[in-house]
């Protein structure tokens, strides 16, 4: 993909910015032009969170991602609003524990991972996120473990080091999933 | 060359202003803007500067006059409403002819408006804004690395002309992350403001900051010499982008985010066969008023892309000397224009010109 436009969405607290911001990293750090930009509203405070990056080869124009070829859905919510949105073979990744229905396009790529019960299941309910992060990874043949620590080594302060090899097991089981 | 790192632009310009020796900031909480107080918060008492959240921006903006009067570089930063509560306080600042950066990140209006991006504070930003004859230096960064570049910028101008200078973003600019790579701490020498109240150790006469002369006089020649540096200021210090002029037919003009949504049309409609290019003001004043009499003669029409009613199209308007059509494309009250919505605007000026 020349530009890989990320809306990721969900609920506030299930690291959607987080989510990003590792995405963004991950591009910066391949030389990549890159962009960030979250919902700020007060839908922030509980309802849904939303964060739009830009990934290109080329300078990027407008950040705001209103047409995604990589979406992801983390609950319902998220899928109905943006379902429409999402550019003919573009990306949907959902979390098929959250959301019960199945997409209804049959023009872009779809991929279910049952990323809340994964997260809650291994002992890491927290990172429902990264365990998606993986599965993109592994969908667009980007899973390469040294690249991966890289960024996330950008989005882990060092106070909170620990926390590095659990977010690489998040994203190993979404890849492996 | 420096790492590159991501930075949300109101952090970015916080980091920017405390490089640029920027150790006093004055504040009140506001959204979109908080970063930049919360960054200053965590930065400031760490580099033996101060960070003061005030009881109001009244109060804030009358702690940066007195520091400014120090000789000091000290800085405001709020967004729409909380601006409109300074300006008192930033007439007081420019009637006393006094360095200082003030922020202003805006968000939809009037009133308490909304707290999503809009640029409708363009007429407040570039008239002055308060009371009385005054400008401001007005800068509209369009990047984080211009959110970090044009912070450092606006203190260099302000302490060289004696300008208040203020820094128009909006909540979008403020809120998003981009690699930047930040410039280098510079060393501040306080000699090179002989004018600043710093105690005459009894080795030369007062100095005094004041904005008030009863006689008209004064008060008149206070005005005229002040005019005399805004004229010098617009000689040297119009500032703008030129993408894809050459052979233009057709001229969008837009600054901060709105030059990037135009981008985005501009590269779309000349795929589509149209001779249209953008001039991005990066100074809004002063308007860089050169840049587009230079291409009035050479386009078709002008076509203005802000987030407010159409405040900039004025200034398009002064600088072409009407000679040409401008056009304006804009939404307001915390929607962003798309680059669809400019792409229509651009094929419909061309249609109706050919």
């Amino acid at each position: 993909m020349k530009e890989k436009k990320f809306l990721f969405s969900g609920f506030g607290g299930q690291g959607i910015l987080f989510a990003g911001k590792f995405a963004a990293y991950k591009g910066l750090m391949e030389g990549k032009n890159v962009s960030w930009l979250p919902s700020y509203g007060p839908e922030m405070r509980g309802g849904t969170a939303s964060c739009g990056v830009i990934v290109s080869d080329d300078a990027v124009g407008s950040p705001i991602v209103s047409n995604p070829n990589i979406l992801i859905a983390m609950n319902l919510p998220s899928l109905d609003k943006y379902e429409d949105s999402v550019e003919s073979g573009g990306y949907i990744f959902a979390d098929s524990t959250l959301i019960e229905r199945k997409v209804k396009r049959d023009d872009v790529n779809v991929v279910y991972i049952p990323a809340t019960r994964l997260a809650k299941d291994n002992g890491i309910p927290t990172l429902a996120n990264m365990i998606i992060i993986g599965r993109i990874m592994k969908e667009l043949n980007e899973f390469d473990e040294t690249a991966l620590t890289a960024a996330l080594k950008k989005v882990i302060s060092a106070k909170h080091a620990d926390m590095l090899e659990v977010n690489l097991k998040a994203m190993r089981l979404g890849a492996e999933y | 060359m420096a790492e590159k790192v991501l930075m949300k632009g109101n952090e970015a310009i916080a980091e920017a202003a405390i490089r640029a020796g920027c150790r006093h900031y004055f504040g009140y909480p506001i959204t979109p803007q908080t970063e930049v107080a919360a960054y200053m918060a965590k930065r400031m008492p760490k580099i033996g500067g101060v960070f003061l959240q005030a009881e109001s921006e009244i109060s804030a903006i009358n702690m940066v006059y007195g520091v400014a009067g120090a000789g000091i570089r000290v800085m405001t930063s709020s967004s729409s409403p909380g601006i409109s509560l300074k300006q008192e306080g930033i007439s007081y600042l420019a009637g006393a002819d006094l360095p200082a950066l003030i922020v202003n990140v805006q968000r939809g209006g009037p009133g308490l408006g909304g707290i999503q991006p809009s640029q409708s504070d363009y007429f407040q930003a570039t008239r002055g804004g308060g009371h009385g004859d005054y400008h401001l230096i007005v800068l509209a960064p369009a990047s984080i690395q211009e959110m970090a570049d044009l912070t450092a910028l606006a203190f260099d101008l302000s302490d060289k002309y004696r300008v208040p200078a203020m820094m128009l973003a909006d909540g979008t600019m403020g809120q998003m992350m981009e690699p930047v790579e930040l410039p280098e701490p510079i060393e501040l020498d306080a000699a090179e403001k002989p004018w600043a109240v710093t105690g005459t150790k009894m080795k030369r006469k007062h100095n005094i900051i004041n904005s008030l002369y009863l006689s008209p006089e004064k008060l008149e020649e206070t005005n005229l010499e002040r005019f005399e540096r805004y004229e010098q200021i617009k000689k040297n210090e119009q500032r703008f982008e030129s993408f894809m002029m050459e052979d233009a037919e057709y001229c969008v003009v837009a600054y901060g985010i709105t030059a990037r949504v135009s981008k985005n049309a501009v590269i779309a409609a000349r795929a589509q066969g149209i001779k249209v290019g953008m001039i991005r003001p990066i100074t809004l004043w002063p308007f860089p008023e050169k840049a587009i009499a230079d291409v009035t003669d050479q386009v078709k029409a002008f076509i203005s892309v802000e987030l407010s009613m159409g405040q900039m199209i004025e200034d398009i308007k002064l600088a072409s000397s009407c000679k040409k059509p401008v056009v304006l494309c804009s939404r307001v009250g915390g929607v962003i224009t798309t680059p669809e919505e400019v792409l229509e605007t651009i094929k419909k000026t061309a249609g109706g010109n050919k």
